[in-house]
């Protein structure tokens, strides 16, 4: 096992397009890391350039002591699983398993027990025989990971492995890589786009946009404190609303005419300065209207079971609320109340937290 | 299209593409610029000495009524081949297309042909049309018919163009089948609501639709008359008689080889290399996909 | 279709459908017929349309002994040059295209593009254009009358290797980055990951160039001086440009038959190949 070290990477294609601009972090021994950001921030680049399949353009990508920048994919000592699973469609489910052993000279017995080994942990004993074609999406995941097992590599890298699943077994899939990672205590470094996946599966989580690290650290810290507003927007469904405000110098700010107390500390001493208030739709209130309330002005209603949204407008501006069916009514106008621990300032222009 | 992933090997590649280039360039192109330059060269009978002519044997090609005879030839014949073999083609895929029984059967049954060399298709339809011995040559006879191919120029180039549609007729078919079996159904059944009947549907709806895979064809079965029908016309008529059947590519053959003028033949063949080159200019609107750089 | 047909609607395509075979067939009986009966018969117009007894001897005599008037080639010998040429001529263009569109697709290097174009323009010169350059180069290489000089020529084809390039395009890409992680370079991805899934590629390709191969007129016309060089489709024109009274129609026809049997067996036999290949290679 090793640790798998990014120091100011870079990757330049050459048209001059800069996909991603010098990442540095590291991830622990055993742990696991996920990449997400929307669609084009160069978190698979990113990942790509450590499994070695892209060049590096900058910086050093280290596993364990050794820099692997001009090593070559298979020296590397990491294991793959790609987003259409990328199964050899001409070999069976053991021999797609057995390839990379045999093109390394493991002997036939290793490779066999080590087939069967990954098959039993993954369930697909019965299919050893199949080509991938004849396998259902679930299982050619498994087998795309068996053969990313049965290297022991140091490292595994996953690039959007579950999004060809449908909904349910994405959901069932996500729990048994976890296990799997955990059973086996490898460093794993997962790139997704799914937020939900991300905050689930992380031990460490990377926020990236625009070819930037936006925020690093565990799940938790980053919703409860994100970095910047796009890492706010993009963590929590249904998102963060965001209200235009501007601070007061009394440890509150203004919107419209209101005053809404807000965390102690943010901001201090900039009086006039105009913010963005984030809150999550689960951290506000419905309350009897008073001064410190925002009314919410109710458009419609999306039912989620035990939950309800209702969406609407505060001062004209898009909002939402989350909260329990039938605690609050469903025309009109609702006064929810703010708890101050519960709200997030940003710089507009910055998108920085205050 | 660019693939991602690629190799980093450097001499490997020149190794990979090596038997393919030593043989296009030993075998295409210096060939080809031999042509052009041949064309500008006037050789005495007995290839001792050469002259360096400019256009000459061009002008004269131009010039002589021979020429335009041939290429007057050349488009009756490729006309003539083209619009039967396309005819007979769509009416046969037509009917294979409508849900009948035995379809596959039907298909199996008229594709064959294709694999029927150009100049077997000759022989064949000899021992058919022949004045002396030909089934169909007796019966057209019979009908007060003077049928002799070996005299009259016409009859003569009937002769090749039923053998040379003949064979190309199962080309086109498995290309018209594929083409209306590409026509989605739904299209089909919604101009029926509209009233259509069937008859109105085939000019005003399965036609136009199907125009992309026609105009292929005829690209294609002008290529074919012009070049490949060779075999079919030396077998049959070697280009008589009197040059009724000689076509452009059939008169560089037998001027180069039988006339010994490599100078004219030359400039014939560059002349050709123009049509092909315009020919292929044309189908590159359907090579194109593959291209795209 | 979409509404009831009458009895006339579903009799139709059957009607018109049986006419087109019986003309696309008709040439081909009357050859069979024609390759066993008598010479004498058939000289005098006088051929019934149903077969006679000669068979076996007249294939006999075509395939061993050979006309005796006019090549006095045996048949036998003709079929194997054209299996030959065929043979050749269709592995060879497989094997060089396939390694060229692996190069062009799969790599990345100086001149890559004007070798694909080098290649790319050959589309626009078939040898009918260029014959007696070509003709001419052959000799001075001192390659008539062998196998190379009849094959080489017609080996190279942009057609083949615009094919395998489209089919290497659909490849994803993963799978080269799957087998570079499992330790593979470009040979062992060519042989254990490319290779197996072009086969069917290369089968349809087979079909179609294993056709043109055995076909091909003018060229082997032209290369060949020496009757045991013959090809059959050659040689069987040459059986019948001796006066009409000499010619032994018996074995023109039993030579016609035999040069369509194999190609006309694979067609048949391949026929799914065949029909692939065929759209693939004009697509």
């Amino acid at each position: 096992m090793a640790s798998v070290t990014l120091t100011d990477v870079r990757k330049v294609y050459h048209g001059g397009v800069e996909a991603v601009r010098g990442v540095s972090f590291e991830v622990a021994d055993g742990s696991f890391c996920v990449l997400v950001g929307p669609s084009g921030c160069g978190k698979s680049t990113l990942l790509r350039m450590i499994a070695g399949l892209e060049t590096i353009s900058g910086g050093t990508v280290r596993i364990g002591e050794r820099v692997v920048n001009a090593i070559e994919p298979a020296d590397r000592d990491i294991a793959m699983v790609f987003q259409n699973y990328a199964l050899y469609p001409h070999m069976s489910v053991y021999d797609n398993m057995a390839y990379g052993l045999r093109n390394r000279g493991t002997p036939k017995a290793e490779i066999d027990a080590r087939v069967r080994e990954a098959a039993r942990i993954l369930d697909v004993e019965p299919y050893l025989d199949r080509r991938p074609k004849a396998l259902s999406g679930g299982q050619r995941q498994r087998v795309a990971m068996g053969r990313a097992i049965v290297r022991k590599p140091q490292v595994f890298l996953f690039d959007e492995p579950l999004s060809n699943l449908d909904a349910k077994l994405r959901v069932q899939m996500r729990v048994e890589i976890k296990r799997l990672q955990r059973s086996l205590g490898v460093t794993s470094i997962y790139v997704t786009h799914d937020q939900v996946e991300a905050m689930t599966l992380s031990d460490q989580l990377v926020v990236m946009n625009a070819g930037q690290v936006e925020q690093i650290g565990t799940p938790t810290e980053l919703y409860r404190r994100p970095a910047t507003r796009f890492v706010a927007g993009f963590l929590g469904s249904p998102a963060m609303n965001f209200i235009p405000a501007v601070l007061r110098d009394d440890g509150a700010v203004s919107v419209g005419e209101r005053r809404v107390a807000v965390s102690a500390g943010a901001g201090g001493g900039r009086a006039g300065l105009p913010v963005e208030l984030g809150i999550r739709p689960e951290d506000l209130r419905v309350a009897a209207s008073a001064p410190g309330t925002l009314p919410l002005e109710i458009e419609f209603v999306e039912e989620l079971g035990a939950t309800q949204l209702i969406h609407g407008r505060i001062d004209g501006v898009a909002a939402t609320v989350q909260v329990a069916t039938g605690a609050a009514p469903t025309e009109g106008t609702l006064a929810l109340a703010v708890e101050p621990a519960a709200t997030h300032l940003f710089e507009p222009e910055s998108g920085r937290r205050l | 299209m660019e693939k991602r992933a690629v190799f980093g090997n450097r001499a490997l590649p020149y190794a990979l593409l090596a038997p393919q280039i030593a043989i296009t360039l030993i075998f295409f192109y210096w060939p080809a610029a031999q042509a052009v330059r041949q064309s500008f060269l006037v050789e005495d009978a007995f290839g001792l000495s050469t002259e360096f002519v400019w256009f000459e044997n061009y002008i004269h090609l131009f010039t002589d009524p021979g020429y335009y005879r041939t290429l007057w030839t050349t488009v009756v014949f490729s006309t003539a081949v083209t619009v039967m073999s396309l005819s007979v083609a769509l009416l046969l895929a037509v009917m294979a297309d409508r849900e009948i029984k035995g379809a596959t059967g039907y298909r199996t049954l008229l594709i064959w042909p294709y694999a029927v060399a150009p100049a077997v298709a000759g022989v064949l339809w000899i021992f058919m049309l022949d004045p002396s011995l030909g089934i169909i040559a007796q019966g057209l006879r019979r009908l007060g018919i003077d049928w002799n191919p070996r005299l009259n120029g016409t009859h003569a180039m009937i002769q090749v163009v039923l053998a040379s549609s003949w064979k190309q007729i199962s080309y086109n078919f498995l290309f018209f089948l594929a083409g209306l079996q590409a026509i989605p159904k739904s299209v089909i059944e919604a101009a029926a609501i509209d009233g259509a009947r069937p008859w109105r549907r085939f000019w005003t709806i399965i036609l136009p639709l199907l125009s992309p895979t026609t105009f292929f064809l005829v690209v294609v079965n002008i290529v074919y008359a012009f070049f490949e029908t060779f075999g079919t016309i030396d077998a049959m008529t070697g280009g008589g008689p009197a040059k009724a059947t000689e076509t452009l590519v059939y008169k560089v053959y037998a001027d180069g080889r039988l006339g010994g003028d490599l100078g004219g033949s030359a400039a014939q063949s560059v002349i050709l290399m123009a049509i092909v080159i315009g020919l292929t200019a044309i189908q590159f609107r359907f090579i194109e996909r593959k291209v795209t750089y | 279709m979409v509404e009831r047909r009458s009895l006339w609607g579903t009799l139709l395509p059957h009607l018109v459908l049986m006419a087109g075979v019986a003309v696309v067939a008709f040439p081909v009986y009357l050859a069979v017929v024609g390759s066993t009966h008598e010479s004498a018969v058939i000289a005098n117009g006088q051929m019934p349309l149903y077969p006679g007894g000669e068979a076996i001897d007249t294939y006999y005599r075509t395939l061993v002994i050979g006309p005796s008037r006019s090549t006095r080639e045996p048949v036998a010998g003709m079929l194997l040059n054209s299996f030959l040429m065929a043979m050749i001529i269709a592995v060879g263009k497989i094997a060089i295209s396939i390694l060229s569109a692996y190069a062009v697709v799969y790599f990345r290097f100086p001149l890559r593009m004007a070798a694909f174009w080098t290649i790319f323009v050959t589309l626009m010169l078939p040898v009918e254009v260029r014959i007696y350059p070509t003709y001419k180069i052959v000799a001075d290489l001192g390659l008539l009358d062998s196998m190379a000089g009849l094959t080489l020529p017609l080996i190279a084809s942009a057609t083949a290797t615009l094919l395998f390039r489209q089919f290497f395009m659909t490849v994803p890409d993963e799978l080269v980055e799957a087998s570079k992680i499992d330790g593979a370079g470009p040979f062992r991805f060519f042989k254990d990951t490319l290779l197996p899934l072009s086969r069917t590629n290369m089968a349809a390709l087979f079909v179609i160039l294993f056709i043109y191969g055995w076909n091909q007129y003018l060229w082997p016309l032209l290369i060949t001086t020496r009757d045991d060089m013959q090809t059959i489709v050659i040689g069987i024109k040459k059986m019948i440009v001796t006066s009409d009274a000499l010619t032994e129609w018996q074995i023109v026809m039993a030579t016609a038959v035999l040069a369509m049997l194999p190609p006309v067996l694979v067609v048949i036999g391949m026929q799914k190949l065949f029909v692939r290949g065929l759209v693939e290679t004009e697509k």
